[in-house]
């Protein structure tokens, strides 16, 4: 009972929060509707057991991955109301209406997997974090340890890209060019 | 009771939303926000997969996407300040340098 009250609310404010993120012309209220529902996802995952993927969508996302965006916004103009020509909205919508409702037929249709099983199931006796850590160190040790020197190529790439030395051409050699065009 | 079935359409109608987004924005900081949407709405079928099969390799595949999410946006936010400090705007339109 409780499970489909917060299902049905949470889906309601998500939907609601991403198209306030998807249809606004403010950046300010584009980014904050967006790190509203990110908090809300992370309400699904504890609706689904999954405690540990939650803690780390709250931390990540709505920790991290939005103060990044905070802090790239102070370089950009945020106050100001955007403005895009948008070519052909009803073109847009209609693809995107078309593309939700093909979605919806394929999630609706039976699903015939009876004769899935579980390659690793959940253990039982422990904690979310417990068993996700017993699979991710075991099974999933080596994509573990890609992940994170991708995330260390990603961090150097961006105090690169953000450095302070950006206009003596550091990221490319051909800015001139590029410039040139510019100011055609 | 809620079902596989439920997850798996309010991914759908996510990932439509943040589809529209990419497909009608015209703003790169706004296309950043719109592909958030569409990991998410993958992070919640990948969830919901997980809890109804009982398996827990959804949600390490769920951990992963938020690795590549991260490690998108900085790299992404960098490139989005290189091209606003070279040119001033972050329009699509109006970075678009190359003829045709």
């Amino acid at each position: 009972m409780y499970e489909q009250i917060a299902f049905y609310l949470f889906s309601v404010l998500t939907i609601g929060l991403f198209l306030v993120t998807v249809l606004s012309k403010n950046i300010l209220y584009a980014m904050t509707s967006l790190a509203a529902g990110m908090v809300l996802i992370s309400g699904f995952f504890f609706l689904l057991e999954a405690d540990f993927l939650g803690v780390v969508q709250l931390i990540v996302y709505v920790g991290a991955v939005m103060a990044l965006y905070a802090f790239a916004m102070m370089f950009f103009d945020a106050t100001r109301d955007i403005k895009e020509n948008t070519t052909n909205n009803a073109l847009v919508f209609f693809l995107g209406g078309m593309v939700a409702l093909v979605l919806v037929l394929i999630f609706l249709a039976p699903v015939f997997s009876e004769n899935i099983e579980a390659i690793y199931p959940v253990v039982e006796g422990v904690g979310n974090a417990q068993a996700v850590g017993m699979v991710l160190f075991t099974k999933y040790l080596v994509p573990f340890e890609v992940a994170a020197v991708m995330l260390l190529v990603a961090m150097i790439a961006g105090i690169i890209l953000a450095g302070k030395k950006m206009d003596h051409s550091l990221t490319t050699n051909d800015d001139k060019i590029i410039s040139q065009e510019d100011t055609k | 009771m809620i079902g596989l079935s439920h997850y798996l359409i309010l991914s759908g109608l996510l990932f439509a939303i943040g589809l529209v987004g990419v497909l009608r924005r015209r703003n790169l900081l706004m296309l950043f926000f719109a592909t958030e949407i569409m990991l998410n709405s993958a992070n919640i079928a990948f969830a919901a997969a997980s809890y109804y099969y009982n398996d827990l390799t959804g949600q390490m595949f769920a951990f992963f996407i938020i690795a590549v999410a991260a490690s998108e946006v900085a790299v992404g936010l960098g490139l989005l300040i290189v091209l606003y400090k070279k040119f001033g705007t972050l329009d699509l339109d109006d970075l678009a340098s190359m003829k045709g």
